[in-house]
């Protein structure tokens, strides 16, 4: 990142400032944010309802409106003109400003709610307090921290999805998937819970659950306070905690079968769906050397293993020893957990192997040695399971991946690393249906024979830090772990070289160096003389 | 071992190391004085539009060089000594070959104009030139472009992105109409005009005229028109850079002449990519190729020459792609703009005039020869196959669902082309 810039051309003028709508657009969404910014100053808004709503709505309206002015009056089609030479887009002294204040904002939500007038007795305060009346609206309940995140968050896909929309109006597949995460976002995330908040009374109180955010995600489904809370409503909790399981095993497993995981990093999940909308305008930002993709194969493969090992402790930290009481002992679920980490790393490598980097294997077999005897030594010292307490193991994960780096450096950082380092470095989920889109899946970014140019414009467009190139120029496939479906490479490329498909496993990985348009004879020579 | 030296560092000289390498331990050195690194040249235009920094268009990390070793010297070749085997540069020490391979490319075409050399007037093919755009489109407000070929339309669409006026004088009675049929080159120009391009067609300059500085102020046009500009884009085609290799016993015609194993007159000396030109030509192909898969092809097709198998250039069925604005273009197979003997076409557009395709076959066979598509993305396996296996229209129209690669969810109009055709027949 900090190399230096040998770049003669960047010396260019942007293109001309924004436009008049466009500056009324930003007074309008800024005005919104200052009264924001003025409730968390503790400033005691008389209508709390209508200023909020006056908030929001401006906004929203702010974002949508200057979206407008972007784009409308322009042709359907590619819109990254002047991209690397406005401020905002590339690292300039806005993008700063913006990470700044976007970073602050997440220490505050994470470590601070008290600054934003979370009260732990009597009415919340401040900007908290602003958004009691639509909490209670929805819920019935005052607001929280959590409440205020979630509303902004939820005005943030919808506003900046409306841009997207206009921004790609050209291509269905971006518009589709566009209206996805916004339907998920507002639906699942955002009102469901909500509503779901409103059923709970006496002797049923069901935990705040957002059906789509699946473990390990979702890191703190199985955690006692809300396993005791599924368990103690009746029907629908148990129909919910089992939903949760079937969710990661049975019905995750099957969509990134049949559609890559694109199904849920890019259609549904709600951290995609900022990166996807919000996030969007730094798609280009993300670091593509090789080494980066070395560094993202190892972080967030550990933080995979690390939340399995801390659920794994978490749950079992809960269980009872006696079997007569209740069949799942600790016992029974440790040894589950041996058995089923041992079968599918034993099922990997025997059908999988050859598909397998050196790395890939190394760190495998590490991490399965390191848990087995980690799971051993348990038995045979009598020590916590994993060294550490479960409860210390829980409070540094929250801390330290769903706080710090889901959060802080995942969204705060939108500006300088690029949109997707959360789902890139440091998603277990993604982690999880990248090894599964990679080793079973029908889904591929397809390379048009010979037609590719080399441009770089789909590498540099490449969220997740693919060098999509490096496939394409040779004739290759794309199946890679780490792709989220997300198309725009496909979108932006000049000479219809990719496209995402599902189709048969056969042929789908092929690792021959070998172009459509160069005789038969001569592929054959290339492949021959380089083996 | 062999020392090989590739002199250009474009897409033909590095394709022919990298697979050297892949084959061989041999000795390579890549000689490029325009640039410290291999870069993909037809994409300078985004780093021009900001889409791009420079650092995005080199395919491979700086470290990969080295990593293979593939030394890369920095430097112009100003003369070769074909008795000696010996490099001379502008700068510093002569350097020794075994083999040598002439990748050189091409720079654009200068027809004598009058005034063809003021500041402010250039082509756009270099990286030197990106440089100079940028610097002569610092003040431009007004500029004319000469010539309808891809690099004029791409440097319509840069300079539209900077808000700069453009006057895009075009030979033709319609964009590319040397190479597209009428309809689709129309339908071009229409879509070129929408973007705010003053496209005339028709016109040819005459001269370009200067100010006080020696810097050009207008251009007129031999109808005797006068334009004001502060910038003339030359985009009237390019030609092989080969004029370091005037007064040697290098044969050259248009470009450097070679056969079909890549070998010119001078043993041990080869030539590849746009500054080659093939002694017969291939299929119908022109001799000069200045395409940047034939230069990838003749990279992999020399290597496997020097390193043992001796290989011909071999490129398989015709295609290619541009991009006109917000259009794309494929073609696969021969379209010739006014069809020949026993050629026919089929053309069909889309109500909204940004997409089309026309379809060439053989009016007493109904042999399928080759399809142009605009803004409908296609699959080349599919048309490579259709083309070995001779297939007639009929197949093709029928079967076009398979070949269609646009992304998922786009709308089909397969249905809608089949139709058009039975109806062209019944009305023919």
């Amino acid at each position: 990142m900090s190399r230096i810039e040998h770049n003669m051309s960047l010396t260019g003028d942007a293109p001309k400032a924004i436009n008049a709508q466009q500056k009324i657009a930003t007074f309008l969404g800024i005005s919104g944010l200052f009264i924001l910014l003025l409730a968390s100053f503790n400033i005691n808004f008389p209508n709390k309802s209508l200023w909020l709503s006056i908030s929001l709505i401006s906004i929203f309206a702010g974002i949508v409106w200057f979206a407008r002015a972007s784009y409308s009056d322009k042709h359907p089609g590619i819109k990254n003109d002047g991209v690397w030479f406005k401020s905002m887009t590339s690292r300039g002294y806005l993008a700063w400003l913006a990470g700044i204040a976007l970073t602050g904002f997440y220490v505050i939500l994470y470590f601070y709610p008290e600054y934003i007038g979370l009260r732990a007795e009597g009415a919340n305060t401040g900007l908290i307090a602003l958004f009691d009346p639509l909490s209670k609206l929805l819920s019935g309940n005052p607001a929280s921290q959590w409440f205020v995140y979630g509303t902004l968050y939820t005005i943030a896909i919808l506003a900046f999805g409306v841009k997207f929309l206009w921004k790609y109006r050209h291509n269905r597949y971006e518009k589709i998937r566009t209206f996805s995460v916004m339907f998920f976002q507002t639906a699942f995330a955002f009102l469901i819970p909500e509503f779901m908040a409103r059923l709970n009374g006496k002797g049923f109180s069901l935990p705040y659950y957002d059906l789509k955010n699946i473990w390990p995600l979702n890191y703190y489904n199985f955690e006692q306070y809300r396993v005791d809370d599924f368990i103690s409503s009746g029907t629908i909790g148990i129909a919910l905690l089992l939903f949760g399981i079937a969710s990661i095993f049975i019905i995750t497993p099957i969509l990134t079968y049949k559609y890559g995981k694109r199904w849920y990093c890019s259609w549904v999940c709600g951290c995609g769906g900022l990166a996807e909308t919000a996030g969007d305008p730094y798609r280009h930002l993300s670091d593509k050397s090789q080494f980066a993709w070395k560094v993202e194969r190892w972080v967030v493969h550990s933080v995979l293993v690390f939340v399995v090992l801390m659920t794994t402790a978490v749950i079992y930290s809960y269980l009872g020893e006696d079997a007569s009481k209740y069949w799942l002992t600790r016992d029974v679920f440790l040894i589950g957990v041996g058995v089923f980490l041992s079968l599918l790393f034993a099922g990997i490598w025997y059908f999988k192997r050859e598909e397998l980097e050196k790395d890939a294997r190394y760190g495998a077999i590490g991490y399965l040695v390191i848990t087995l005897s980690l799971i051993g030594f348990h038995y045979m010292s009598g020590s916590n399971l994993f060294l550490f307490n479960a409860e210390t193991l829980r409070a540094s994960y929250g801390f330290l991946i769903g706080a710090i780096f889901s959060g802080v450096i995942g969204t705060g950082f939108y500006p300088i690393f690029g949109n997707r380092v959360w789902c890139r470095f440091g998603c277990p989920m993604a982690a999880i249906l990248g090894m599964q889109q990679r080793l079973f899946s029908k889904f591929r970014i397809t390379t048009n024979g010979g037609q590719c140019i080399s441009c770089g414009n789909c590498s540099t467009y490449c969220e997740m830090g693919i060098d999509v190139r490096a496939y394409a120029q040779k004739g290759q496939n794309i199946v890679r772990s780490s792709c989220v479906g997300c198309g725009i490479c496909s979108a932006v490329c000049p000479r219809g070289v990719l496209k995402l498909e599902n189709g048969s496993q056969k042929n789908r990985i092929d690792s021959e160096d070998a172009i459509l348009g160069d005789n038969v004879d001569l592929l054959d020579l290339i492949n021959q003389k380089s083996k | 071992m062999e020392h090989i030296v590739i002199i250009g560092n474009g897409i033909s000289g590095i394709t022919a190391a990298r697979h050297i390498r892949k084959c061989s331990d041999h000795r390579i050195t890549v000689i490029s004085g325009e640039s410290d690194y291999f870069f993909s040249r037809t994409a300078l235009m985004y780093v021009y539009m900001g889409h791009m920094k420079w650092d995005h268009l080199k395919p491979y990390e700086d470290w990969f060089w080295e990593k293979n070793r593939i030394e890369l010297k920095k430097a112009w070749v100003e003369k070769i000594n074909f008795e000696k085997k010996e490099l001379i540069f502008s700068l510093g020490e002569p350097l020794k070959y075994d083999k040598l391979v002439i990748a050189t490319g091409s720079v654009y075409n200068k027809f004598g104009w009058e005034g063809q050399d003021l500041k402010g007037v250039q082509g756009l093919v270099t990286k030197q030139d990106l440089i100079e755009l940028e610097e002569n489109t610092a003040h431009t407000k007004k500029a004319v472009i000469v010539g309808g070929g891809l690099i004029g339309v791409e440097m319509a669409e840069m300079l539209r992105t900077r808000k700069i006026e453009v006057t895009f004088l075009v030979r033709e009675q319609a964009f590319w109409n040397n190479i597209l049929p009428l309809p689709e080159a129309k339908m071009i120009s229409k879509h070129i005009r929408s973007h705010g391009v003053d496209l005339r067609h028709n016109v040819e300059p005459d001269k370009i005229l200067s100010d006080e500085n020696g810097r050009v102020k207008a251009v007129t046009t031999k109808d005797g028109e006068e334009i004001e500009c502060q910038l003339v884009g030359l985009c009237a085609g390019v030609k092989p850079n080969i004029d370091f290799l005037k007064d040697s016993n290098l044969e050259t015609d248009r470009g450097i002449l070679v056969n079909e194993y890549l070998e010119t007159n001078i043993p041990d000396v080869y030539s590849i990519g746009d500054c080659a030109q093939q002694r017969t030509a291939v299929g119908l192909r022109n001799p000069v190729e200045a395409v940047w898969y034939t230069g990838r092809i003749m990279g992999e097709t020399l290597a496997q020459t020097l390193t043992g198998t001796r290989t011909a250039y071999q490129p398989g069925n015709w295609f290619n792609s541009a991009k006109f604005f917000d259009i794309e273009y494929q073609t696969y197979g021969w379209v010739w703009p006014v069809p020949k003997a026993k050629e026919q076409h089929f053309h069909w557009q889309h109500e909204s005039g940004l997409k089309a395709i026309t379809i060439s076959y053989n009016s007493e066979s109904r042999e399928f020869l080759g399809i142009n598509t605009f803004g409908i993305r296609m699959r080349q396996e599919i048309f490579d196959l259709w083309l070995n296996e001779n297939r007639k229209i009929d197949h093709v129209l029928a079967n076009l669902k398979l070949a269609n690669f646009d992304p998922e969810f786009y709308d089909r109009h397969e249905k809608e082309i089949f139709k058009s055709f039975k109806n062209n027949l019944q009305e023919a």
